[in-house]
């Protein structure tokens, strides 16, 4: 019997499991699934519980109802990996072999890290949306929040959903719109990135968007601290940005357990082979979805994409053969702009976001990087999709590895 | 890619100026570059330059500036004092290699 173990039952790990088992035989395979609570979040659905529109608990499902008969599932906490003995050690002591290990543990915001975030002010005049219980505490502040400074900021990169903060920022625009308070507030956009997003095209048409929306955007901002008393954000090079309600992404760093087993960077991801998410430092362990270093961004659908890739060549690695298929970073995000429209991007390792139809050339019926409706039925349409296609590991029609056509290659810069 | 000559040194760049051969460089090239963009060097700056080129020799790519404070112990606000401005640009420029690529 071999054990393959996997860290982390969110979206990769679930995904990775459930894709496996069909594939494994059962008699020669044990597949054991660690994660340290029963509640397995639809994250992207965060956005818009502050804005009243979505119900915090219709977030919310049980992991193990989302994993294959045949799947062991284990509550606990990942203490350490022991990875020259092929051992994972639970707190309280629990310790699990392996031959294979799967890291899929993601990355979660570390408020801590920035000095003066988490004191006094949090959650008080500082919030953030990429936890339940933040994104349903700002939607109280935000009921009551009729005028002012709102400051929406990013800590540092990378962070998963890199344009997350962009929608947030859309989506508030159009929200204080509609209830004829957006004369009254005052809005800047803060970011470390030298623009609204990192990738030329992008980053000109997004940036676009907010000088359309007044939003004011502080590029180059790398915050060393806040004065929760003078309400401050204060950069690393002495800019200070003031709010009455700041709306932060903390600094995103991976597991604890992944620095503690000596696995991983400086910000706890684990070093992989881009193509095939094999660990640079052990053969047998692997790294999916967020837990990774890879160069592309942190989001649900690189986690899928890469994990489709990730099976075969698992297969064949197991197998004793050499690892055939070679992942190219395909990411593709829509970002909600307010008002029931959205964009979507899709880019890889090499090429950045261009405008375009997806996911058939020409056709569509989504347009990359233009705003429309049918691109805000699709962004809303994916929760269903993850509950029912995705996580199960049901085949979904969109194509693993990015396609250049129907792209508009003129606009991308020489 | 573009090549120039810079203090006697024929060096390749890519169109911002960023060297594109590791091998190129060495510290008196460094001086230059560094006067270039109104940095003179001193040890604390050396320390900097000498963990991005080693770093990069290992990773293949250029650390950011987490990186740096963490793994050389150099604090990001004293970065900042050394290549005011822009130090993860600033300092890559000056130790010769690549831009750092702006996370996806
Ligand atoms: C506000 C927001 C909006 C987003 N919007 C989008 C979007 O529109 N499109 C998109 O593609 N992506 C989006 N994402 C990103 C997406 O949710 C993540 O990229 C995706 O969930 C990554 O999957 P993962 O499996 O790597 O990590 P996760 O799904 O986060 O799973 C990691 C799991 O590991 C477990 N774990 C960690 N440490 C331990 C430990 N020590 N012991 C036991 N268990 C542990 C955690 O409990 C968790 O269940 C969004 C994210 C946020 C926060």
């Amino acid at each position: 019997m071999r054990d393959l173990v996997i860290l982390g039952a969110g979206t990769a790990g679930t995904m990775a499991a459930n894709k496996l088992r069909r594939k494994l035989d059962r008699n020669d395979w044990r597949i054991t699934v660690v994660d340290r609570d029963d509640e397995h979040h639809y994250q992207p659905g965060y956005l818009f519980v502050p804005f009243g529109r979505q119900d915090p608990a219709g977030l919310v499902r049980s992991r193990h109802a989302f994993l294959a008969d045949g799947v062991r599932f284990v509550t606990g906490e990942v203490d350490e990996v022991q990875a020259e003995d092929s051992k994972v050690r639970l707190v309280g002591g629990q310790e699990l072999g392996y031959d294979y290990l799967v890291i899929a543990s993601g990355t979660s915001p570390r408020p801590s890290e920035t000095p003066g975030m988490e004191g006094a002010a949090w959650r008080r005049s500082i919030f953030d949306f990429f936890t339940l219980d933040g994104a349903t505490a700002l939607r109280e502040a935000l009921n009551g929040f009729d005028h002012g400074r709102l400051v929406v900021h990013t800590t540092d990169i990378p962070i998963k959903c890199p344009v997350a903060p962009l929608e947030f920022s859309f989506l508030a625009d159009a929200w204080l719109r509609d209830r004829g308070l957006r004369d009254r507030v005052e809005m800047v956009f803060a970011t470390p990135l030298p623009g609204a997003f990192t990738k030329p095209v992008a980053s000109s048409r997004l940036g676009n968007m907010l000088d359309e929306r007044k939003i004011a955007l502080e590029a180059d901002f790398l915050v060393e601290r806040i004065d929760p008393e003078t309400r401050t954000l204060v950069s690393y090079d002495e800019r200070e940005i003031a709010f009455d309600l700041l709306v932060t992404v903390p600094l995103n760093m991976g597991a604890d357990f992944v620095a503690r087993s000596g696995l991983g960077d400086e910000l706890n991801y684990v070093p992989v082979d881009k193509h095939t998410l094999r660990s640079k430092a052990h053969d047998n362990v692997f790294a999916l979805g967020d837990a990774a270093d890879l160069p592309t961004s942190k989001a649900g659908s690189v986690a899928h994409f890469s994990v489709e890739m990730f099976v075969p060549n698992f297969l064949e690695h197991v197998a004793g053969r050499p690892m055939t298929r070679s992942f190219d970073g395909h990411a593709n995000c829509f970002i909600e702009s307010g008002h029931d429209k959205a964009l979507l991007i899709d880019f890889n390792y090499d090429v950045e976001p261009l405008p375009g139809r997806f996911p058939v050339p020409r056709l569509g019926p989504l347009s990359l990087l233009e705003e429309t409706r049918m691109n805000h039925l699709g962004k809303l349409a994916f929760q269903w999709i993850y509950w029912n296609a995705l996580l199960p590991g049901r085949p979904i029609p969109l194509p693993t590895a990015m396609s250049m056509a129907g792209k508009h290659l003129e606009m991308q810069e020489a | 890619m573009p090549v120039t000559t810079i203090d006697g040194h024929t060096i390749h760049v890519d169109d911002e100026g960023f060297m594109t051969d590791y091998d190129e460089w060495d510290e008196q090239l460094a001086s230059t570059l560094a006067g270039q963009i109104g940095v003179e060097l001193t040890d604390e700056h050396w320390k900097a330059l000498h963990f991005l080129r080693t770093d990069f020799r290992e990773k293949g790519e250029t650390p950011t500036l987490r990186r740096v404070s963490v793994s050389a112990g150099i604090p990001t606000k004293t970065l900042f004092a050394l290549f005011p401005a822009k130090p993860a640009k600033k300092m890559a420029y000056v130790a010769g290699l690549p831009k750092p690529r702006g996370c996806v």
